[in-house]
This record gives C-alpha cells, structure tokens and sequence, in this order.
C-alpha cells in the first residue's frame, strides 16, 4: 500500500493550506476575538452569528457563495479584477481565503473563551502595575491565554484539513493547486481505487484521533492548573 | 496643597445600583481608613482614585497633579503613581513570586524609585517564596507578594482594598503584623478600605465613615470611634481607644502605667520600655460608671471623668451609650437603660469611669 506521487502531492498541499489558514486566522482571530470577549455593543449578537454560521451550513452552501462572490463578475471578484488581482476560485490563494471563513469558528471560540476566562481582574491588576494596554495584552492576556491559542490552532488546522466541499465549489480538483486529501480520497474512490483511498483515509482517521486526544489531554490538564490558580 | 481632593458623583443607573456623591479631603501621609458596610461605597472610591472606574463626574488631585477633571481630563490608569492591593491575592498565575515582583520593578520609576528591593523582601518575610508559582502559595502567602509588588511600583499614594478579607481569621492574625510593618515603615500616604473595626483601629490614622455612597462622618480614627454617633456604625461592637505612653513600670505586681494627658491607667507588664507609644482597644462594654470613687472594687482603673454625651443605642433600646471625657480623651461606656435611669446621668456630671479590661495593640 505505496502513495503515489499524486498522493504525496496532495499530502503536501493540505499541510500548506492548513499551515497558512491557522497562522492567517490566529492573527485575524485575536482582535476579533478579543473585541467579542469584552465589548457589550449590540453588534456583538450579530457578529457572533455570522462568526459561527460556518458550524451548521453546508459547506456547499458557503462554497457556493463564495464562488459567485469571488467570480470575475462577483462583486468583490470584479474589484479584485480590476486592481489587477488574479481570479481567486480555482486557485491556492483562493482556498485560503474560502478555508479562512470555513475554519473561522473553530479558532475564535476557543480564544474568546480563553479571553472571557481570564476576566478583567488581571488586566486591571497589570495597569496599577504601569503598564499600557499594549504592553498588558503582550505579558499578561497572550500568556495566560496560551491554552486557548493551542486549542484554537490545533482545532483550526485539523478542520481545514478535513474540508471537502468548499474546497470543491470554490478550489475544484486541479492537481499541485487545489487537489487536498480529500479531494484526492474522493477521486480514488470514483476511479475505484479502493486500496489507495484505505491508506489516505486510514491516515486521516489515525491524524484525528491523534489531534484529539491531544486536545483534550492539555485541557484537563489546564482545567486542574485553573482549579488551584490564584484567581 | 499638599492633599489629596476628591469630588465625585453619579446618579443611579439601575435600581441595583447606588449613586456616588462624595466630596473629600484626605492628609497625604499615614494611613486613612475608609470605613463601612459592604455597598457603601469604599471599594468604588477606591476604584475611581485609580482611574479603574471611569463614569463618575467630578474632580480628583493628587497634590498638585489632577488626574481627572469635570472638563473631561482623565489620567490613565498607568499613569497614576498608585500602587493598588486588592481583595483577593491577583498575582500572575504564569509567573513566579519573582517574576510578580520583577513585573514591578521593571516598570517603576526609577529616578524616584524610595523604596529598596530588599527593604521589601525583608518587610514581608517573603525572601524564601520566591521561587514558587502562585498556585503554590497559600492565601496570605500571595497577599503579601501582591503588596510586595503593589510597594515595588513605587507608588507615591498605596491603595489597599480589604486586603485581609478573602482570608479566614486565622491567616488574618497572621498578615496584620506585616501589613502594621508596611504602614508604619512606608512614608508614603496609604488609603486602606475596610469593612472591619479591628483593621481600622489597628492600622489607621485618620478615618472616613461611608454609607450608601456618602461620608457620613471622618477625622482621626481615636475621636471618630470616641463619638456616639459613630456606634451605629460600629453596631454591637462599640468600642474606643486610648493612646499614651508608658510611664513605670511594676515589678512586683507585673503592671506598667500608662499615661494620657493627666489620667493614667494601669495594664498588664508589656513588653515596651517606659516613654513607648501604646495603643489600646477597650470595649465599651467593659466600662462601667460609678457616682463616687469607692475603693472597695476589685477593678483596678478607675479614671475621674465628666459626662459629655448620652445617646440610646439603635439596635437595642435597653441599653444606653455614655461618653465620658478624662482630658482630650474620649472614653465610652455601654450601660443598661435602668442603670442610667437609676443614677440619674447627666451631660456635666463628674463621674468615675470604671474599666474593668483593655487590649493592648500590637
């Protein structure tokens, strides 16, 4: 039970989506997150809708849209055009951009419930301690919010790597480009392949399997670390 | 205008809510209690002279600098020369005791940096918990890094926000030794909130009396405690007390007197040397009043004293307070209403105040 090349491809390209979409969305999430933690504006219901929607539609539907949207005749698509971006559907950086949205809920939640934990008391404390609130979100929020950064990076990668049907509405099946793992699952099992498709799925079972029990193992230690801390 | 002025105010916002209006000034050296029930306000002061609290109109200045005006000027909280302690024991949970400390330090200021490292460590006895992680660390043991760390920001004003009461009464007796050691060491002004009269009458000064978001009554902590109206602040507990120093000591019999104005009383052999300050704690209780100075009692202080007010107590009819006059010094007694009644007390009449047993401070 030997990958193929193709295989390897397609391995090496899902590690690079998931890769760039984690990074990109731990550095988008935190503002985000950390205005949803402490902000009391109506706006936060709203937002927060929009934030978790990826969780129950079918991400045919999000894919769908994302392509109109995004097409060169698409309204933010067109725009692009114009300033002389490449069409975004059917291209790497295109998956980016769908898997940044699809994988959003699973890194805001965990850190915004990292940042609604920790309360202001800390935050206080630091600022009769002189520091200003760049220097407070730098050596107090991040440290003590590093169990929810893990949680939301490991739950981000995994997801991302377990899309398919975004990736086939808005990235379609092009080889080096848009073909990930599940796709490549997918076309091994329409050409029957079936020994192929095994090994790749196999390789995913063991690969969630693996993150989860991860995941949850640092939580409870966490949780015990939270349970005698000082707060 | 060496002071600290405060004028607040805010209106109810909620029902659950209660409005602020204070308008205050405090000394800028020892320490100041503000006094009162949960809910009166103390804490939200506390919090406004931080700049934690940020909707409340009105002025504050520190000396010379303001730190937030009616036409909208507001100092940050950063900005603010403070060191903050607050109830419970808010260090860092991801780093050490040291590392708490070195927050501070690293942020100082350090031209006007007056108190030294290890000034500290020693103050608080904290040299040998360094090394442990919050979560290590016992209640009062994190309360003293917490103040520790609230002294090495170099605050030029320390507020403390009942620093004792998250813990229990055990741990308590053990953090005030340290926490008189930092009042009486710092010669910086301290402003201490409590809801506790021991605390009070330990470690303050000066006192405010707060309720319902209004001062209702201050000055200096002995004459506070030694007027009628504050007992209904005090509640069961009315109590008052004397400072003076000591004058002789006995041997033989094991007593040392002590001396305030022109009175004088005696208490069991302390440890302090004839010309040391002492602080006493006396329970209005364990006072009793006589018509003459009859000898023949087995209690010992027996000061000649005129009345110089008398009030029923709120919340207990039977009972009358007595204040009573020796010099400067207040003394206050708690009787039964049948007894006033029986020897007739009157505001002016000379009376021996009888005190059957005192607490001495420490």
């Amino acid at each position: 039970m030997l990958l193929s090349s193709g295989d390897w491809t397609a391995i090496w390209l899902t590690l690079k989506l998931a890769t760039s979409v984690t990074i990109l969305l731990l550095i988008l999430g935190t503002p985000l997150a950390w205005w949803l933690a402490r902000t009391s504006s109506w706006l936060k219901a709203p937002i927060s809708a929009i934030v978790a929607m990826p969780l129950i539609l079918p991400p045919t539907v999000l894919g769908f849209y994302l392509l109109i949207f995004l097409s060169p005749n698409g309204a933010l698509g067109h725009f692009l055009t114009n300033i002389g971006i490449s069409p975004l559907p059917f291209s790497f950086t295109g998956l980016i951009f769908a898997s940044i949205i699809y994988s959003l809920p699973f890194v805001i939640q965990p850190l915004q419930n990292a940042f609604v934990a920790m309360g202001n008391r800390p935050l206080e404390v630091a600022a009769t301690l002189r520091a200003s609130a760049w220097d407070r979100f730098i050596h107090v929020a991040l440290p003590m919010a590093k169990p929810g950064y893990l949680s939301a990076a490991v739950l981000g990668f995994a997801h991302t790597v377990g899309e398919f049907g975004v990736v086939l509405m808005m990235g379609g099946n092009i080889e080096g480009e848009t073909r990930v793992l599940s796709v490549q699952i997918y076309d091994h099992v329409e050409a029957l392949e079936y020994a192929q498709a095994h090994t790749l799925s196999l390789l995913m079972v063991l690969f969630a399997f693996v993150v989860l029990a991860f995941l949850y193992a640092t939580q409870k230690v966490n949780k015990q670390k939270a349970n005698i801390g000082s707060w | 205008m060496n002071a600290i002025n405060i004028r607040l105010s805010r209106s109810k916002q909620s029902r659950s809510d209660f409005a602020l209006e204070v308008d205050l000034t405090l000394p800028n050296q020892g320490v100041t209690a503000l006094f009162g029930r949960s809910g009166s306000g103390k804490t939200t002061l506390l919090r406004c002279l931080a700049g934690l609290e940020k909707n409340h109109q009105g002025q504050i200045a520190f000396n010379e600098a303001i730190w937030q005006s009616e036409a909208g000027d507001f100092l940050p909280v950063h900005k603010r020369p403070i060191g903050y302690v607050f109830q419970e024991a808010s260090l860092f949970p991801h780093l050490s005791a040291r590392d708490n400390l070195a927050f501070a330090t690293k942020r100082a200021n350090k031209e006007e940096s007056v108190i030294a490292y290890q000034d500290v460590i020693d103050l608080l006895n904290i040299a040998s918990l360094l090394e442990q992680f919050p979560h290590q660390l016992s209640g009062g043991e994190r309360q003293r890094i917490a103040i520790a760390r609230a002294l090495l920001i170099q605050p030029k004003l320390l507020l403390m926000d009942e620093p004792l009461s998250a813990l229990d009464e055990g741990l308590k007796k053990d953090i005030l030794p340290y926490l008189e050691a930092v009042c009486s060491n710092m010669s910086i002004p301290i402003l201490y909130v409590s809801h506790s009269l021991d605390e009070v009458i330990r470690l303050a000064q000066y006192t405010v009396i707060m309720d319902q978001g209004k001062i209702v009554d201050q000055g200096e902590t002995q004459y506070l405690l030694g007027k009628l109206s504050t007992s209904r602040y005090t509640y069961q507990n009315t109590r008052f007390m004397i400072i003076g120093q000591i004058t002789q000591q006995d041997e033989q019999w094991g007593l040392s007197t002590l001396s305030f104005g022109q009175h004088s009383l005696m208490i069991s052999r302390t440890h302090e040397v004839i010309g040391d300050t002492v602080k006493l704690q006396i329970q209005a209780r364990d006072v009793s009043i006589a018509l003459s100075a009859n000898e023949d009692s087995s209690i010992i202080n027996r000061l000649a004293v005129y009345i110089d007010d008398i009030s029923h107590n709120e919340a207990d009819p039977n009972t009358v307070l007595v204040r009573m006059m020796a010099g400067q010094t207040p003394i206050l007694a708690s009787i039964t209403a049948y007894s006033a009644q029986k020897l007739n007390l009157a505001i002016g009449q000379h009376v021996i105040a009888q005190i059957k047993s005192v607490a001495v401070l420490r």
